[in-house]
């Protein structure tokens, strides 16, 4: 039944680099979704969870008499009654040896710590019966000081989020070029500075807001527990649930369906997830819960919220000769699954693009009566290029040096590549000039300086303002490595395995977990053109413990530049394995065989079999060389060695009106670079996104609290996620120079948009009114805070 | 109480709370769950369906409130296997990534073009400003909604020609 076949001559186009259409969205499109929210199942009950109205109290009493009495209600249960089997939720990363991290119980138990913390779960019949029940149950509080103030906490003698630790600090993590070896002794860069520039910087609190609430069904009646979620981490999710619940390992079954974005909001192990398995565990029943908007809003973790000191010490002619960072980070009322760790991340992003003498870090993790803090887009890496990109603009401004010009006078060469950093990691690729240079060029820089200078010449009431943001990202999240030596409680490898089936059709599985990114579309590009077959033949698996029972997830823009160079790797093993075979059914030696376009050619002649046809010679196996196993399926795990250096130029041009303070962004330019492309139209998509994102930070968005610590921006109304009519025309491009650490060449794009257009964004506003004697406005810039600030430079004389 | 509501062209009576949204109606009722919950404030536009034809927040509607119309969601638009054209539209210029937000999407844009078939830039951006969208910085949605207006005003002239 395999006959081997005269090669043809053509040889399919390469699909990588192909703005395919996506394979995911037809059922987005048509509504035939798999959300988890949309599922049913026989017996099910529906939970909703009570939230303390307060930051932070003492539980005196719960009364739950009449909540088991209303219609509907099976159970209702309080911290109390699951204490005993709920654990804490866990922290992964343990930054320093003495970190302090309180237990975090998935419900209160004798404290509150934040307003939104879950008291208690009611199980009913209906989720509107659930929602009614709540009402009934009457919860004593004695108050407590709430603290909440970031700075105001970390001091000596303030009231303590949690009392027993006897400190609101954390943990304190420090890194110092010279005791690492790196470079110089920043305190002698500031001594002996001709030029010293010192700002202080606020992160403001963000919500991720990711468009589906979270959701998640528990079905405790097999012979695993299963548990669907809205999660971008299944295999991290289940491997904690086992350890901090005590499930044996292996049963437990995790399956992300369809996913409706996560930002990094859905990287965690939440409070509600664990409730929802304990309820389903305790009734034997499947149970349901799906948070409402504003549950979400005050109850999901937050992202940034730092407060970032930064000294830069620099010679006249613009040459900078040391860093310091100072940053006091909010961690809200718990740690939570990477809370710890998300600000040092940042530890090594502060020096940028460039090259310093000198690079002292300190970071000091603080506890608040706030919801915790956690991964959002970016996680450490936007608030460190925030801080340093700005204070580069204070710097150039300083010297009345053109930004750019300051820029390129410390930048890395493309030449000096590799190049170790002053922060201890080594950048393998890029060509900052050639970013630099296409993005000026599509912004018409010199004409919008020279417009600039008409309007401040005549006064105009609406001044422009140009922003620059040069940055760069460590991605490809982790070398297993440099996260172990980061004390991270994890490695940082992806999984993958190829399935080749007796029809030709391949089976592709992932341990990536998608949540809208496009991996079924692009992994099946890259399987596509490493085993020649059609990308229509290629389904992508991810998403379910049973299916993908190996991996590490989605964050850190590494799905692609982690998961899939495993890919590659198992594309590989199965050519590997397909080829004795070949040669055995071509009746010729292995070494004489080539392996392109999908088939194995005898070289030099027209004979030649196809992949598809060895899989179904190794399906029947009934004329197989002797001893070889018959199967193709392969598998591979790969561990990158190094992260991988995305980089990119963003220039701004906003209009501000004096008067009203308003901002209207008038273009937007990025240039990234980003290595090969997989898939363009993907590209771009994540660009755009991520750019409205960081853009959303820059300008619109804000959580904030009242003096109880009740989040006052609690739901859409108030939380200004920018609509389409906030936002304008992006002018998106690319250079590329390839990433050196991975066969693709690719560095990954996640989260390039939203780390590199904060800084841009603001710089530009500050760049419009600089000359009104404006030195800083704090994000989002609002036209309140930006009419303010003009105000309070010219003294209330206008 | 007891309705009668037409949902993507079949007929359903059932018995009803008061307070029931149709949002939740068609969800859990009916099994329409390609129509979604984003919010809670009305803000996200994620549910929107059309009632009677103009596009509604079907988290803003009670179920009673839509007894005897005509009820049109997202998973009415496909007919005999193929996309609608502005289901294509948004296909073709990848104007989803998640997708959580696309059947409100879609059921706006429509909505849109049914008052303005040829919408500029600014008129798309301000025609679904009550759509929310957290992934694609709205970019290749303003692209698709006036692709698929061409598309629309296309098919229009083809079977105006016709006729």
């Amino acid at each position: 039944m395999t006959s081997t076949v005269d090669a043809g001559t053509t040889t399919p186009e390469p699909e990588i680099g192909k703005a395919r259409s996506r394979k995911e969205d037809e059922h987005l499109l048509t509504g035939r979704t798999k959300w988890t929210d949309n599922l049913v199942l026989p017996g099910m009950v529906h939970l909703a969870i009570l939230r303390s109205p307060l930051a932070h109290a003492r539980i005196t009493n719960i009364d739950v008499t009449e909540a088991r009495k209303m219609p509907g209600v099976i159970a209702v249960y309080t911290g109390a009654d699951l204490a005993e089997e709920q654990g804490s939720l866990p922290c992964a990363w343990q930054i320093t040896p003495d970190m302090k991290a309180p237990p975090a119980p998935a419900l209160a138990v004798d404290t509150v710590n934040f307003a939104g913390e879950a008291v208690a779960v009611v199980a009913a019949r209906s989720a509107y019966e659930a929602h009614d029940a709540l009402e009934g149950i009457d919860v004593d509080y004695d108050e407590l000081p709430v603290v909440l103030d970031l700075a105001a906490a970390a001091r000596e003698g303030s009231d303590l989020v949690h009392p027993d630790l006897g400190t609101n600090v954390s943990a304190t993590w420090i890194f110092d070029s010279a005791e690492a070896g790196t470079g110089g002794n920043v305190e002698d860069a500031i001594r002996d500075a001709e030029v010293v520039v010192e700002r202080t910087f606020r992160q403001q609190r963000l919500i991720p807001a990711f468009m589906e609430p979270r959701s998640t069904v528990v079905d405790p009646t097999g012979p695993q527990i299963t548990m669907w979620s809205a999660t971008q981490v299944p295999h991290v999710l289940k491997l904690m649930l086992a350890m901090s619940l005590g499930i044996p390992e292996h049963k437990l079954r995790v399956i992300a369906p369809d996913v409706g974005g996560g930002f990094g909001g859905k990287l965690q192990v939440t409070p509600e997830e664990v409730v929802t398995l304990l309820v389903a565990r305790r009734l034997g029943k499947p149970a349901k819960y799906t948070e409402t908007r504003s549950e979400s809003m005050a109850a999901a973790h937050h992202g940034r919220d730092q407060i970032q000191k930064l000294t830069l010490a620099a010679r006249r002619d613009g040459t900078v000769t040391g860093l310091k960072v100072e940053l006091l980070a909010d961690m809200g009322a718990y740690l939570r699954l990477v809370t710890s760790g998300v600000p040092i991340l940042g530890a090594f992003m502060f020096n940028g693009i460039y090259k310093f003498g000198a690079y002292h870090f300190s970071c000091t993790n603080v506890f608040t009566n706030k919801v915790p803090t956690d991964a959002y887009r970016g996680a450490g890496r936007p608030e460190a290029t925030f801080a340093i990109e700005r204070i580069m603009d204070e710097l150039a401004a300083e010297l009345s040096m053109d930004p750019l010009e300051l820029r390129e006078k410390n930048w890395i060469r493309h030449e000096e590549f590799p190049f170790a950093t002053i922060a201890g990691l080594t950048y393998d690729s890029g060509n900052y000039e050639a970013a630099t240079a296409r993005a000026k060029e599509l912004f018409d820089y010199d004409a919008l300086r020279r417009e600039q200078a008409e309007r401040r010449e005549r006064n105009d009431p609406v001044q422009l303002g140009i922003g620059v943001s040069t940055f760069t990202e460590m991605c490809g999240l982790a070398p297993s490595r440099v996260l172990g030596s980061l004390a991270y409680g994890a490695g940082g490898w992806e999984h993958a395995s190829i399935r080749m089936l007796p029809t030709g059709k391949v089976e592709v599985v992932t341990g990536a977990s998608a949540h809208g990114q496009g991996h079924e579309t692009a992994f099946s590009q890259i399987v596509a053109d490493r085993l020649g077959i059609p990308f229509e033949d290629i389904e992508v698996l991810h998403g379910d413990t049973q299916t993908a029972p190996r991996g590490l997830d989605t964050y850190g823009s590494r799905s692609l530049a982690v998961g899939g160079i495993a890919i590659v790797a198992a594309a590989e093993k199965v050519v590997a394995k397909a080829r004795p075979i070949a040669a055995h059914l071509l009746e010729c030696a292995e070494e004489d065989l080539e392996f392109t376009g999908g088939r194995f050619q005898v070289a030099g002649t027209q004979k030649a079999v196809a992949l598809t046809d060895v899989a179904l010679a190794v399906f029947a196996a009934h004329n197989l060389p002797d001893g070889i196993e018959p199967n193709l399926d392969s598998e591979a795990t790969y561990d990158p060695d190094n992260f991988s250096y995305p980089h990119g130029t963003h220039l701004c041009a906003v209009e501000v009106d004096t008067e009203t303070g308003w901002v209207r962004i008038r273009k937007y330019v990025c240039v990234d670079d980003i290595g090969h492309v997989v898939n363009p139209l993907i590209v771009d998509g994540q660009v755009h996104g991520g750019l409205a994102q960081g853009i959303a930070q820059a300008l619109y968005e804000e959580a904030v609290h009242d003096e109880t610590g009740t989040l006052l921006s609690g739901s859409f109304a108030e939380y200004l996620l920018p609509s389409s009519a906030d936002l304008p025309e992006f002018t998106t491009d690319r250079t590329e120079t390839p990433a050196t650490g991975n066969p693709l060449g690719v560095k990954g794009v996640g989260e390039a948009g939203t780390i590199a257009s904060t800084p841009a964004v603001v710089n530009s506003v500050l760049d419009a009114v600089r000359h009104l004697g404006v030195r800083d406005i704090e994000m989002p810039c609002t036209p309140m805070r930006v009419w303010h600030a003009i105000e309070s430079a010219q003294g209330g004389a206008r | 109480m007891r309705i009668t509501v037409t949902v993507d062209g079949t007929s359903y009576t059932d018995d009803v709370e008061p307070r029931l949204l149709l949002v939740h109606y068609l969800r859990d009722r009916l099994g329409k769950v390609g129509t979604v919950v984003g919010c809670d404030t009305s803000n996200c536009g994620a549910c929107t369906v059309h009632l009677n034809g103009r596009s509604v927040k079907s988290c803003s509607v009670l179920a009673v409130q839509a007894d005897g119309a005509e009820v049109t969601t997202v998973e009415g638009l496909a007919t005999d296997g193929a996309l609608h054209p502005v289901q294509q539209a948004f296909h073709d210029n990848h104007a989803l990534q998640c997708g959580y937000c696309t059947p409100g999407m879609i059921m706006s844009t429509l909505d849109l073009l049914s008052e303005n078939p040829d919408p500029d830039d600014r008129q798309v951006r301000l025609g679904l400003e009550g759509n929310l969208c957290r992934c694609t910085g709205y970019q290749n949605i303003v692209a698709a909604a006036q692709d698929a207006a061409r598309r629309l005003r296309e098919a229009d002239a083809t079977a105006g020609g016709a006729r």
